[in-house]
């Protein structure tokens, strides 16, 4: 049987937490789990297509319309249909993995394209007469400018995932979107708030970790543009 | 009480504007313009030059109050404009700029009948005149439908004049308007500026740092020293010869003397007669007729073509002498100048001739003679001293 | 799956897909409606004035909040003080968290679009006359059209999404067959119903595609009919001539401060 907090409040969700502390923090390590190793997969699959879009003028516009394609489709008709598309369980967490990453991909193309795109021709240029080769060209100068491009969109894909994991918790898959099914279904009658506002602000604040995270690293990738600020 | 070097042109259309005592100070505390007394004669070219930072454009703006000035008065004939609503006053005000400012979304024949349409005006109407404009400012008429994207800059920048006349406005401003486009499109928006300003009779104040453009463009123009401090205000002639202070002598330049001869009508210079040849004729005719081993080759016209060098280790080497003398031999470099040219454009064509002898053709281009470099020195001495006994006498 | 889709009483039924693909665009034209109707004026008085800009800001960190909490929440508050009958218990909380949902992209889309208008454009039409009113509607407007257009599209697909994901709440729409045969275990129905909503997802963005290319002038989305370029690029803008887009490629080139809008649910 179910403990619940006493307090039905919204302040309440400090009591459930401290009630319900294992199956919470297990919520939250699949949640950010399923939010983070997408966006690794994704970012590692969209560097060499984004290259590609970017590299091959041709190459762009089928790209980047199939990525926006995917991209226009809601999450939760994504997290039904991939376990038809690869034969996994309808709840197997891999789905959510799965589905994120396509969106994660099709987020990313199109963001990977254009910063390496976006190099000024001058710069891209001057490499050219410096003797660098494409490869160095790409390695050297295009893509530690398109640094902070691509990190404005992994900071996107990775704030977003939080919310989208959420959604799957209303389909059954474990993850901190539990804790708001489980407060509907205990508001039967009167309002029952602590797992709620428990979800959101968890949800809040591992998109805020994430997203710090991404933030700190990108500032650790690109010494030249804190020379910049700093002066 | 201030007056105009320049009175304003006979029957000019334009109204006359008066700057009295203007300051503008910013919020910063810079002082952009100080206590600047200015008239901009009605139908003339009022032209405010001066080192980046001057406060040019900051005087400008504040005649269509685009920036308010924090003290004096902007008059235009007998009217403050402070006591007239911004956007009537502006609708009144034609306005150029150095990016055209062109409207993306709108077709060029749009982008002229703004300002018309926004004072109402029949739309037939104001897109026939917006095409008369078009072909005023040099664009042809299937322009009318392309957008700014789709246009040069230099076109862009016909537009944007052709835009600031739609309305007729009495007074035009223009801020750097030629200054982002290549200099052999500059020189042709110039000559094709004066050439509609010659027919308009607008007053226009025009904003540039470059001098030579104020000198060229200018009826009166207007040095100004950083800190907004007007530092002379007079013809172009005028600031040449006789520069207020060492401010304005260091701004217009070291050259000012080879300049200012670009205002002195040659006179009747004494053109020699020059032996030609024709085009076609035999070489063995051009070693008779050259003189210092150059020959100046003519059309059936009479029109010099170029010069030909006939000395025997010329190069290219010479043909024998029946074969004719063709184009491809001839050396283009010297340049022309007609018979009303002045001493500079004189000067040149002596400099540049590779003979040394500067050719004059008159208006249709058909040789009157050459001149020599020493002997369009002799004529600018021969004036400076006329000139000096006549300042003399003045002051006697 | 098919089979269900074909199945013509699936159609026809009371709550069947004619009914729900009726009431799913009903409950997401009426979000999308207010938020422009909000959004969009306050955008362009921000841009305009360059003030509030931090109600930009706010609105794009709530898009951290997880909407299916948001939806749960507002529905929990909400619903004992809703007596009125049929779905208004669902549609309420649902309509109100789509509202907050589609603003953002649209207000940022706004503001960027009217921002990045060139400033001697907007310096040349306050010079020759215009009111603000006037700039803003002659001139902000038709420049920001782009952006106001990739916020709408993107605030659309939101809406779409999140739309489906009320059918947990008990509220109609598409979402209805993913949920109800999620639960009855009758999967050919779930990813039919799946499969619509991604159709219909495509198919509006491809309706607010096609209403972007007639409302916006070609001047500013640079599609221009070839062979009718500038023969002569005499200096800085000849040849700036942008190719034809097409689809989902649409919209300005992401950069670091213009990211791509994130999907919420
Ligand atoms: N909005 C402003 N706020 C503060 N200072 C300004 C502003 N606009 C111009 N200035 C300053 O006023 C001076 C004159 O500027 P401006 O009229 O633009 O010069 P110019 O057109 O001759 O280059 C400069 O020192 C400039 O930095
Ligand atoms: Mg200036």
């Amino acid at each position: 049987m179910r403990l619940l907090a006493v307090d039905s409040s919204p302040f309440g969700m400090f009591d459930y937490f401290r009630q319900h502390q294992d199956e919470v923090l297990n919520w939250l390590g699949y949640h950010a789990w399923l939010s983070a190793v997408p966006v690794v997969v994704g970012l590692l699959v969209a560097l060499p297509l984004g290259w590609l879009a970017h590299r091959y003028r041709w190459a762009y516009p089928p790209l980047v319309t199939a990525a926006g394609l995917l991209y226009t489709i809601p999450s939760i008709a994504l997290f039904v249909s991939i376990p038809s598309i690869i034969g996994t369980q309808i709840l197997d967490p891999i789905n959510v993995a799965v589905a994120l990453t396509v969106y994660t991909v099709a987020l990313l193309v199109r963001v990977v394209a254009d910063g390496l795109g976006a190099v000024s021709a001058d710069v891209a240029q001057a490499a050219t007469a410096m003797g660098l080769t494409r490869r160095q060209r790409l390695l050297k100068v295009e893509l530690p400018l398109a640094v902070p491009v691509i990190a404005a969109g992994v900071r996107v894909a990775v704030v977003a995932n939080v919310s989208l994991v959420a959604v799957a918790g209303t389909i059954g898959v474990p993850n901190l979107g539990q804790l708001f099914t489980t407060g509907f279904q205990l508001s039967v009658g009167s309002p029952y708030y602590p797992p709620i506002t428990l979800g959101i602000v968890l949800c809040v604040l591992l998109a805020l970790a994430f997203d710090l995270f991404v933030v700190g690293a990108t500032w650790l990738a690109t010494p030249w543009r804190r020379a910049v600020s700093g002066s | 009480m201030v007056s105009a070097p320049v009175s304003g042109r006979k029957g000019g259309r334009g109204l006359v504007i008066r700057f009295e005592s203007v300051s503008k100070k910013y919020p910063d505390g810079t002082v952009a313009v100080d206590r600047l007394d200015l008239v901009a004669p009605s139908g003339a070219i009022t032209v405010l030059v001066g080192p980046s930072g001057c406060g040019k454009t900051t005087s400008l703006r504040m005649i269509n109050r685009m920036i308010e000035p924090t003290d004096g008065r902007i008059w235009l004939d007998d009217r403050d404009t402070a006591t007239v609503p911004t956007h009537q006053l502006r609708r009144g005000i034609g306005y150029v700029i150095q990016h055209a400012g062109l409207f993306p979304h709108r077709t060029v024949l749009d982008n002229i009948t703004t300002v018309p349409e926004l004072l109402g005006h029949d739309r037939k109407r104001a897109r026939r005149r917006a095409l008369e404009l078009m072909e005023r400012v040099g664009l042809p008429p299937h322009f009318a439908k392309r957008y700014p994207a789709q246009l040069s800059g230099g076109q862009q920048q016909r537009v944007g004049v052709a835009r600031a006349l739609a309305a007729d406005p009495p007074v035009m401003l223009m801020d750097e308007p030629f200054s982002a486009v290549d200099p052999v499109v500059r020189a042709q928006l110039q000559n094709e500026f004066l050439n509609l300003q010659g027919e308009l009779g607008k007053t226009i104040v025009f904003v540039t740092h470059d001098i030579d453009e104020a000198i060229k463009l200018g009826d009166q123009v207007a040095v100004l020293q950083v800190g907004g401090r007007l530092a002379q205000l007079a013809p172009p002639a005028e600031l040449l010869s006789e520069p207020a202070d060492t401010f304005v002598a260091g701004f217009v330049g070291r050259d000012r003397g080879y300049r200012a001869l670009g205002f002195a009508g040659a006179g009747r210079l004494p053109v020699r007669q020059e032996q030609v040849i024709a085009l076609g004729a035999a070489s063995g005719e051009a070693r008779d007729a050259a003189e210092g081993g150059w020959v100046l080759v003519t059309d059936a016209a009479q029109r010099p073509q170029g010069w030909l060098r006939a000395e025997a280790d010329a190069d290219p080497p010479p043909s024998t002498p029946a074969e004719p003398v063709t184009e491809a031999q001839l050396n283009l470099g010297g340049t022309l100048a007609s018979e009303n040219a002045t001493l500079r454009e004189a000067l040149d064509a002596a400099l540049s001739s590779p003979s040394g002898r500067g050719v004059i053709v008159d208006d249709s281009g058909r040789l009157l003679g050459t001149v020599t470099a020493s002997e369009v020195l002799a004529r600018i001495e021969q004036q400076r001293a006329a000139g000096e006994r006549s300042t003399q006498g003045g002051e006697s | 799956m098919i089979q269900w889709l074909n199945d013509p009483g699936n159609w026809t039924a009371p709550g069947g897909i004619l009914d729900q693909l009726r009431a799913h665009l009903q409950y997401s034209i009426i979000a999308l409606v207010i938020a422009v109707a909000l959004a969009l004026p306050v955008g362009l008085l921000i841009g305009h004035t360059g003030r509030g800009r931090w109600l930009v800001t706010v609105a794009n960190a709530m898009r951290a909040l997880p909407v299916v909490g948001l939806l749960i929440l507002l529905y929990v508050m909400l619903a004992p003080h809703i007596h009125g009958k049929g779905d208004t218990v669902y549609l309420l909380p649902t309509e109100i968290v789509l509202v907050l949902l589609a603003i953002p992209p649209i207000l940022a889309g706004t503001v960027s679009g009217v921002e990045n208008v060139a400033p001697d454009v907007r310096d040349a039409a306050a010079a020759m006359g215009m009111r603000g009113s006037q700039v803003v509607r002659r001139v902000e407007l038709p420049n920001a059209l782009p952006l106001v257009f990739s916020g709408l599209r993107s605030a659309t697909l939101q809406v779409i999404a999140t739309a489906t994901v009320a059918a947990y709440l008990g509220l109609g729409g598409l979402g209805r067959f993913v949920y109800d045969g999620q639960a009855s275990q009758n999967y050919a129905e779930r990813n039919a119903g799946a499969v619509l909503v991604a159709l219909l997802a495509v198919a509006a963005d491809l309706v607010l595609a096609l209403a972007q290319r007639y409302t916006v002038s070609r001047g500013v989305s640079g599609r221009f009919p070839r062979g009718r370029t500038s023969e002569a690029a005499d200096g800085p803008g000849g040849g700036d001539l942008r190719g034809e887009g097409g689809g989902a490629a649409d919209g300005p080139p992401v950069t670091a401060e213009t990211p791509p809008s994130p999907h919420t649910a």
